[in-house]
């Protein structure tokens, strides 16, 4: 089959590699239909996420037909099926906390350690996100092998609800979701969401229906910012308004009650620290950009609530731990439990609640991966959101 | 060989002399309790000539008496422990496990259980005249928030004389990390009916 393939910084390529098949009882095997490219994906294109081996399979938002079935897998050959990029097994005691991304059993033995001893704890199985997340070959392909399928997948019964609907299911739409969550927002709340990226902006959506008076975003592309005022959030460009100010003066001069950062580890901007923190990236000594993390932190409320979606993976420095503490900020964060969400979200698509479809940018066939990852790298304004079609036409 | 039982080594106050084992006290130290944590994750953990590994872990399901029934038949065993290659029943509580050893050699050790406590406890101990003089133990407990706590400790003599070098090179494969691969193998086995692999093709899966 042909698929997106690591090969080194910057460098992807679409080749030809063998068929998955089914290993162990519970798989399945999905003949991928659309698969998206994520903000997550550029991490590994920029080589700041370890373990990343050349030949590894990228993506993780995908969806498909499934065309194969375990012995195990509740599901039937046929079914149409938007899998989640978190791989749960669905017994374990954090599956059974619906912490899915806690997942204790869905990360091989052998690629536990590595995320052990960087994190003090084992990270669950994602797909295509380095070996440090168990290495399992990613859906930008054309068949991708799906374990634990009776428990991720969902089925989309409705043929009425095309992919481009549904495929965000996978990732960025329950990650925008509980993001809000995390933020607990409450009805007359100021919402600050820095990045209007697809996860900046299903927060900022998120936040919306869950009843906040007022959603800031704050970008610097004007189009993705355009984007996020056409969901009903104010906006903020960076580059030409001083945040903090701009936040304070929009909350009564409080701050804002909560704060969702939506950038993670490679923020843009000039500040002292974050050219610094560029510069250590650039030279791997694995230090994290945090600056629009560093200036949530500053501009939220006392008491206020700080909501971190955005991928980190390592560590920061100067981080403002003192505003944390003597603010008394609640910080909640993590890798998204999909599956808690997918059922609720399916239905509010259903019933015509949460459009997603206002963020793909471009459609291309899989054959383009490459070219696709380039762009969304170096034109951020313009590609919002990469959907890849194995079956279309190049 | 020499065989030193390891309540003659430790010298602490809390052992169980079951079967000449350690591993059957509670809360085995070397040298008086300075704390409530587990004996061998003592800085310096080592019971007179014996070497000493645990870990632990929570299984969800099944049943702590299910739990217990799959590992009571040590012909189970190889199936997530990744050193084991076979298990055969001898019969009087004794069985042969044979384990491989880096380089393609395997080392066979004669066993028999030295304590069962049924749904809660079984260990084992080589009998005299193995290729490795070790003791085992696995423990089941109610976990107090669900579950089954399943304890696995492990003490060997780092071996000399016939079986050679293989297997105290075997041993050197930390037998600590060998015991909590174990251990998640064997949890993922009970819950979830398979152990998590990322391999894309089968026959790459047994060739690794
Ligand atoms: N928690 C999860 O499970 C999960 C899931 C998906 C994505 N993510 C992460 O969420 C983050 C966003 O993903 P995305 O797909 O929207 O990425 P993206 O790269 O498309 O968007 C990031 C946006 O942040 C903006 N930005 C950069 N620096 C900024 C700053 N200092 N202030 C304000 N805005 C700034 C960029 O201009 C860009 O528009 C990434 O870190 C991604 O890895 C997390
Ligand atoms: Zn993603
Ligand atoms: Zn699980």
């Amino acid at each position: 089959m042909r698929a997106l393939c690591y090969h080194g910084k910057q460098d992807v390529r679409v080749d030809t590699v063998p068929d998955p098949e089914i290993v162990n009882p519970r798989d399945a095997i999905i003949q991928i239909t659309s698969t998206a490219i994520c903000g997550s994906d550029l991490h590994l294109y920029d080589g700041v996420i370890p373990a990343v081996a050349p030949g590894d399979v990228l993506g993780h938002e995908f969806m498909g037909r499934v065309v194969e079935t375990g012995p195990h897998s509740t599901l039937r050959k046929g079914q149409r099926v938007v899998v989640p990029f978190v791989i749960a097994c669905g017994a374990c005691y954090f599956c059974g906390k619906q912490q899915f991304s806690a997942c204790d059993n869905s990360n091989p033995v052998d690629k536990q350690e590595m995320s052990e001893t960087l994190y003090g704890s084992p990270m669950a199985g994602l797909f295509g996100y380095s070996h440090l997340t168990g290495g399992y070959a990613g859906g930008q392909a054309e068949y991708v092998r799906v374990p634990f399928s009776d428990v991720g997948p969902v089925v989309i019964e409705d043929d009425g609800l095309d992919d481009d609907k549904v495929l965000f299911l996978s990732d960025i739409l329950p990650t925008g979701w509980m993001a809000a969550e995390n933020a607990e927002i409450e009805s007359g709340d100021v919402v600050a969401v820095w990045g209007a990226g697809p996860v900046g902006l299903f927060a900022a959506q998120s936040a919306l229906i869950m009843g906040a008076a007022r959603v800031i975003v704050i970008d610097h592309y004007p189009h993705r910012l355009a984007l996020a005022k056409g969901l009903g959030a104010e906006i903020v460009n960076f580059r030409e308004t001083d945040v903090r100010e701009a936040l304070l003066e929009m909350s009564g001069g409080r701050g804002p009650d909560a704060v969702i950062d939506a950038v993670g580890m490679e923020a843009h901007g000039f500040s002292v620290d974050n050219m610094l923190d560029i510069a250590k990236q650039k030279v791997g000594i694995g230090a994290d950009r945090a600056s629009a993390l560093k200036q949530a932190i500053l501009a939220v409320r006392k008491g206020g609530r700080l909501s971190i979606p955005g991928v980190y993976g390592g560590m920061t420095d100067k981080f403002p731990l003192g505003a944390l503490m003597e603010k008394g900020i609640t910080l909640r964060t993590g890798q998204t439990h999909v599956q808690k969400y997918t059922n609720k979200l399916l239905a509010m698509i259903a019933e015509g609640k949460i459009d997603t479809t206002f963020l793909i940018s471009h459609r291309l066939p899989l054959e383009a991966a490459a070219e696709g990852y380039a762009n969304f790298k170096n034109h951020q304004d313009d590609y919002t959101k990469i959907v890849l079609k194995p079956g279309m036409e190049s | 060989m020499q065989r030193k039982t390891l309540s003659a080594a430790g010298g602490a106050a809390a052992l169980l002399a079951i079967g000449g084992g350690l591993l059957l006290a509670r809360s085995s130290r070397p040298h008086g309790a300075a704390d409530d944590a587990p004996g061998r994750t003592a800085r310096r953990s080592r019971f007179g000539d014996y070497a000493v590994v645990g870990k632990t872990v929570t299984i969800m399901k099944p049943s702590r008496d299910e739990l217990f029934a799959f590992w009571r038949d040590f012909t189970n065993l190889p199936a997530f422990m990744d050193n084991l290659d076979m298990v055969e029943l001898l019969g009087d509580d004794r069985s042969r496990w044979t384990i491989r050893a880096p380089g393609g050699g395997t080392v066979s050790v004669e066993t028999r259980i030295a304590e069962e406590k049924p749904g809660r406890i079984i260990a084992w101990r080589s009998v005299e005249g193995s290729d490795i003089d070790t003791e085992g133990r696995v423990r089941f407990s109610d976990a107090p928030g669900g579950g089954t706590e399943v304890e696995l400790v492990i003490a060997y003599i780092p071996p000399f004389g016939r079986a050679g070098q293989a297997v105290a090179k075997l041993l050197q494969r930390e037998p600590a990390i060998q015991a909590r691969r174990d251990l998640r193998r064997f949890r993922m086995l009970m819950e979830t009916g398979e152990i998590a692999t990322s391999e894309r093709r089968l026959e790459t899966e047994e060739k690794a």
